[in-house]
């Protein structure tokens, strides 16, 4: 097990990028740092710069212009990192996938390791989801281990 | 002034620009003009009935391409549309952003989307559409269709 | 002086949408800026066309998360224009209380972000803490917190139930003090008046030949607001002011909004009072060919649709202009003469529908120093430090 992957068990850091969304699963995901649902609790943090962050939060239906910059990101993230879709449009594009503008689903550019759907989704799926994540990278890495 | 007023002023101004007024109703009126009075005619609408400017829709029909403007009369709640026509395949018409600032976005964008040329634009460089998008391919025209090969439309399952 | 060009975005921490701005800047001072934008370009109103005209709220209500509510009141309202039709006393009473929700959580939601581009994270805790409260009284009354799904063309899809209204009005009614402290926290802040009084200023004439909308025309002293100047739903029906302030700066901007959550808590509590009963939909069967137009007061300024039908079952040409459009040209009036670290507030000042963390790089090519998103909201902090400091204030 990576030094990085068993540090993000503890405390993982997150960047969240929307690729064309409707601003909704974006504010959801802000909402997880206020007070109510207050993510920071369990050592989670959203960072400013996509070099500090382990977890890549993604939404939106994977707009032309905005894909681009999304590769571009994707490459400077530092490895290993974990990628979370957030709602219906990072998933399948929803309602969108006949827009003109939204060619490819996002899984089809940056591999996803979790889908958290809903549209959208609320504070608490967002949470869940992130913690349904942490169980994943645990239980693979037990199973390396144990191999 | 009231509606009846303005209406009447619009009509004796600009015999020979208008051509047709449908009163729609006592918030909706649509006036096509020809296109090449649009200037004098959304300057008068903009500046002396101090009207405000609130979009411009284009519309792709089978023998024309429309554009409507729409101006508010805030104080009588009037919502006036000019109607201009343009002819296919010719699509100029004089851009208004030279007398308010307010068009200055909008034009560039049905230039994008409908590829209609707006005259006298200061600059119309694209708005929406990625850099990568071809030339002559406009979205909103009826005869679009999908140019990208690599382009994935069904869900995988 | 040498010219600089900052690059903002595409992913910044000022809009939560990816927007591109470039800064040219002279020393510490903005000359020139322009703006990119396409970043969430998704050819809604094509895809609007491939829908009938009862499907289409459901898309057009996903063109904005915080303004779920705007888009689909104008569509309907440009939909029933075709016919003409007038929706049901009940209806519109409705429709107007779900409106007013969305305009206080939206004020609020900005307010937050203000306070926090100016180091003020007490306020984005607080207000957004208050937001929860909204978001819950639009659960009870929608099913959602966010995407109501309410609208239809011709009426309402769901009927207010009558035992939830003592409960939301109990709910609204306990956030009430709580903005009343914010209110004065905010207004009477001897340093957010430093910092946002006579920064960023849009001039009456500027804001006049730029159609600027909502909140940003209105703090300039244009009184331009739909719900008075063509009242539609039950904005005519129950007592509301318009409030308009003179500057046009960012105070008074932020002043216009949380005045605003005031009015908007008159307005829902009035309709509560006067909900009459009786149908909530006009069961509309065919819409007739013609053209319809729909305008309505969003939280952020006038939004705008154009609908034309053939007469199928499908919208020929389906235009949406949204306020921001028509706000953000007004960048290049304000923007321009100010310090770099005024500009984070500026650009926030029209509510952009902005709000994430994401990146945003500025290059300082001579110096060869790179600035990082943070580092800019870092500037802006630390000239609230300053004055803080200058004034004596803990």
């Amino acid at each position: 097990m990576s030094m990085k992957l068993k540090a993000l068990l503890k405390s993982a850091w997150v960047f969240h990028l929307s690729t064309g969304s409707c601003n909704n699963c974006d504010i959801e995901i802000l909402d997880c740092l206020t007070p109510r649902f207050d993510i920071e609790r369990f050592g989670m943090l959203l960072v400013g710069s996509i070099k500090h962050a382990d977890v890549l939060l993604i939404t939106g239906s994977g707009n032309r212009k905005s894909m681009e910059r999304a590769k571009r990101l994707y490459e400077q993230i530092p490895k290993p990192c974990l990628v979370v879709a957030v709602g219906e449009c990072a998933l399948s594009r929803g309602m969108f996938i006949h827009s003109y503008n939204c060619p490819v689903p996002i899984d089809k550019v940056i591999p996803v390791d979790v889908y958290i759907p809903g549209c959208p989704p609320k504070p608490e799926a967002i949470i869940a989801g992130v913690v349904k994540l942490i169980e994943k990278v645990k239980k693979g890495t037990e199973k390396k281990s144990s191999v | 002034m009231t509606r009846e007023e303005v209406l009447c002023d619009l009509r004796k101004k600009f015999k020979d620009d208008i051509i047709e007024v449908l009163d729609k109703s006592p918030k909706r009126v649509y006036i096509e003009i020809k296109p090449e009075s649009i200037i004098q005619v959304a300057s008068y609408i903009f500046k002396d009935l101090k009207a405000r400017f609130n979009t411009a829709s284009g519309v792709d029909t089978r023998y024309h391409m429309e554009i409507l403007y729409h101006f508010l009369i805030e104080d009588i709640n009037l919502l006036i549309s000019l109607r201009v026509k343009l002819q296919k395949p010719k699509l100029e018409i004089d851009s208004l952003s030279t007398i308010f600032e307010g068009a200055n976005w909008i034009e560039r964008e049905i230039h994008e989307i409908l590829g209609i040329n707006f005259k006298g634009h200061p600059d119309l460089r694209r708005l929406l559409l990625p850099d990568d998008w071809p030339d002559g391919v406009y979205p909103l025209r009826r005869d679009y269709k999908e140019w990208d090969k690599n382009a994935i439309r069904d869900r995988g399952v | 002086m040498a010219k600089t060009i900052i690059p903002i975005g595409p992913y910044h921490p000022l809009q939560e949408e990816p927007e591109f701005f470039i800064l040219t800047v002279e020393g510490e001072k903005v000359v020139d800026i322009d703006v990119h934008i396409g970043y969430n370009h998704r050819g809604i109103e094509k895809l609007s066309e491939t829908k009938t005209f009862d499907q289409s709220t459901f898309v057009i209500e996903r063109i904005c998360g915080i303004c779920s509510t705007s888009h689909p009141f104008a569509y309907t309202r440009a939909v029933e224009d075709i016919i003409p039709i007038e929706v049901p006393e009940r209806a519109k009473y409705i429709r107007t209380i779900i409106a007013e929700g969305e305009r206080i959580h939206s004020h609020l939601l900005w307010l937050g972000l203000a306070g926090h581009f100016l180091g003020y994270d007490t306020v984005f805790m607080w207000t957004w803490k208050l937001r929860e409260e909204i978001l819950d009284v639009m659960e009870i009354l929608t099913g959602n917190r966010n995407n109501y799904a309410m609208f239809k063309p011709g009426g309402v899809r769901r009927d207010i139930k009558s035992e939830d209204i003592p409960v939301v009005i109990k709910k609204i009614d306990s956030i009430v003090p709580t903005l009343e402290m914010l209110k004065k926290a905010v207004i009477d802040d001897p340093v957010i008046h430093a910092r946002t009084k006579g920064i960023g200023v849009l001039s009456k004439e500027d804001a006049i030949n730029y159609c600027a909308l909502g909140p940003t025309a209105r703090a300039s002293g244009v009184a331009r607001d739909v719900r008075k100047n063509s009242p539609y739903g039950a904005y005519d029906k129950v007592e509301w002011d318009m409030i308009v302030t003179h500057n046009g700066d960012v105070f008074d901007k932020l002043v216009v909004r949380v005045l605003e959550v005031f009015e908007s808590i008159k307005i829902i509590k009035n309709c509560f009072l006067n909900l009459p009963g009786g149908e909530i939909d006009a069961n509309i069967k065919d819409i007739p060919p013609g053209e319809g137009i729909g305008h309505i007061e969003a939280p952020r300024g006038e939004c705008f649709h154009y609908v034309r039908s053939d007469g199928t079952n499908r919208p020929v040409r389906h235009k949406v202009r949204a306020p921001t459009f028509m706000n953000l040209p007004t960048y290049k009036a304000t923007v321009i003469g100010e310090d770099i670290s005024d500009a984070t507030i500026i650009l926030a000042a029209i509510d952009p529908c902005y709000c994430c963390t994401e990146r945003m790089t500025v290059c300082n090519i001579k110096r060869k120093k790179i600035y990082s998103g943070k580092d800019l909201i870092k500037l802006s902090r630390e000239k609230t430090k300053i004055l803080r400091n200058k004034m004596g204030v803990k």
